[in-house]
């Protein structure tokens, strides 16, 4: 009985989190324009997303700024990890400051807080602080995962490495690197996907010269509901999926 | 732990060092000191120190924001507690086989788009939305409705968006509790009640304040849920500070608003860190540790 009632409880939680998204997705092949009942099937709100050149330009850069955002923070992630895990050293303690400060402080804060920065440094907001934003906004999240990588590694392998001659940039590129890979190769897809995804740091540093899909979404969704919007959520939430499941495949193979 | 000995390991060190104090805590210092600025005419700051900015916050109409927001926050933190704590006490003790899966589930709309599922609750509350039409079907109402621009509108935008963030560490503090002290309470004549009371809830602690901070400090600055949802008749904390920076050109004031966000923050972080010391769990980053490792679980 109780076993019953635990798991209609988990499906009816499981119901609250997916039909509003169904519904979306379901909405986004109706062919009705205003109306919210079926009016027939239709590919044609997609192709009026794909047609639609400024959306594209936004698209485009979005995966631009997602890509070359996780690909830095990936590696600025990964090696603020390894010298936190394997070295003591000064700035140790500005280093964990800093990951804590970014890890708790919310978005909005974080966002005019880069805002009030660059324009106190006259940088016009554009691609370049926005990058410069996303990668701040990730590197945690790539830290975070490979120490957590770096916690169950076997130190022995990289002290047999140096017994042998390796230094230390050799270690860490034949030795180190190649075992600690699936966590950042998560850490770069997740870094993606929180790029992808974020309103309100971009809300604040994107400046009006460079525009991006979520701000797109949002001035938007701001205007009323229209399908064509049903279909580009559609589209990114299933980016979304993607890029979760194959991020869940390579930590669950790193768990192996 | 080693010393440095490489060229390597140097410059990677001062790279991340730079980056993270330029970025990171260079802005967060020049929000705290703007606070103490007052407003310039030209250049939005000037150099005159005052505290008058967080006088102004004294104001009625801000107090009412304020307090309107962290009742909002607050509601949707306790809900999302109440209805997901079960939820994650279900899937922690799910079979071993079901649960990565399950716990997938959650994690997916975790890392969805919060404006898109913003979005979704629109086409579900709106009038002749999908609420609306399904209650009529039922004929609990006999015209179509609309639950737009209300709060509790709000109040459900923010829980459908928030749910996963409160569910995953949750499930992170509850999978590790060692399910033969449960057992050893029973044992020991405790009621079901008891044993959660004293046993479970102490345990789970940690995983319950970190799941109502990620809860409760997005509900205070995701502006964009109550103007999609609410209209322009609700102004909470994030839509105030948002338009002190962009529509007011009020930058001390917002940085004080935003302040005053940072230092609720804090004291919850106090309260976090004491429940961690209570369950005798500390070290260097344990916060962000387990912050992180549950978003990215």
């Amino acid at each position: 009985m109780m076993k019953r009632l635990s798991s209609i409880y988990l499906w009816l939680v499981y119901a609250f989190l997916y039909v509003p998204i169904g519904i979306v997705m379901v909405y986004s092949f109706n062919s009705a324009r205003f109306a919210t009942n079926w009016r027939g099937f239709t590919w044609g709100w997609y192709a009026k997303l794909f047609a639609n050149r400024q959306l594209m330009d936004a698209a485009l850069n979005t995966l631009t700024v997602a890509t070359l955002a996780a690909t830095l923070a990936a590696a600025l992630g990964t090696l603020a990890a390894l010298v936190l895990h394997r070295y003591r050293f000064r700035g140790r303690k500005v280093l964990h400051g800093s990951i804590f400060v970014l890890t708790v402080s919310p978005d909005i804060v974080m966002g005019i807080a880069m805002l009030m920065f660059f324009i106190a440094l006259r940088i016009d907001l554009g691609f370049l602080t926005l990058l410069i934003a996303h990668i701040t906004l990730c590197l945690p999240f790539v830290a975070v995962t490979v120490l957590a990588r770096l916690a169950e590694f076997d130190e022995n392998i990289v002290e047999a490495a140096k017994d042998l001659g390796a230094t230390e940039s050799r270690a860490f590129r034949h030795i180190i690197l190649p075992l600690i890979m699936p966590a950042v190769a998560a850490g770069w897809l997740l870094s993606f996907t929180l790029s992808m995804d974020d309103v309100l740091i971009s809300f604040f540093v994107s400046g009006p010269s460079f525009e991006i899909l979520p701000l797109k979404i949002y001035s938007m969704v701001r205007l009323g509901v229209k399908p064509d919007i049903n279909a580009l959520s559609a589209v990114m939430f299933t980016l979304t999926v993607v890029l979760v499941l194959t991020a869940h495949a390579l930590t669950k193979a790193r768990r192996k | 732990m080693q010393k440095i000995s490489s060229r390597f390991v140097r410059t990677s060190i001062v790279v991340v060092t730079l980056w993270l104090s330029i970025f990171v805590l260079a802005p967060q210092a020049m929000l705290l000191i703007a606070t103490f600025l007052e407003r310039g005419q030209q250049d939005f700051l000037t150099t005159t120190f005052t505290l008058g900015n967080y006088v102004r916050l004294f104001d009625p109409v801000f107090l009412l924001i304020f307090w309107e927001s962290f009742r909002l926050a607050g509601i949707t933190t306790l809900v999302c507690l109440l209805f997901g704590y079960p939820f994650a006490y279900i899937l922690a003790t799910s079979r071993r086989t079901l649960r990565p899966w399950l716990l997938l589930l959650v994690i997916i709309p975790f890392w969805t788009n919060s404006l898109i599922r913003t979005y979704a609750m629109v086409i579900i509350l709106k009038s002749g939305g999908v609420l609306s039409n399904v209650l009529l079907w039922l004929g609990l109402i006999d015209q179509p409705i609309s639950l737009m621009y209300t709060d509790f509108a709000i109040f459900i935008g923010f829980s459908y968006t928030l749910l996963p963030f409160m569910i995953l560490p949750l499930f992170a503090a509850i999978e590790k509790l060692d399910m033969r002290l449960l057992d050893a309470s029973k044992d020991l004549g405790a009621t079901a009640f008891q044993t959660f009371r004293h046993v479970t809830l102490p345990l789970t602690m940690p995983g319950i304040v970190a799941g109502c901070m990620l809860v409760f400090l997005p509900a205070l600055g995701m502006f964009y849920v109550p103007e999609i949802l609410g209209g322009s008749r609700f102004m909470l904390l994030g839509n105030y500070i948002t338009n002190q920076f962009l529509m007011a050109r009020d930058w001390p004031l917002g940085a004080a608003a935003s302040t005053i966000l940072t230092a609720t923050l804090i004291m919850m972080i106090l309260v976090y860190l004491r429940s961690v010391r209570a369950s005798a769990r500390s070290g260097e980053g344990a916060l962000e540790g387990e912050l992180l490792s549950t978003e990215g679980a």
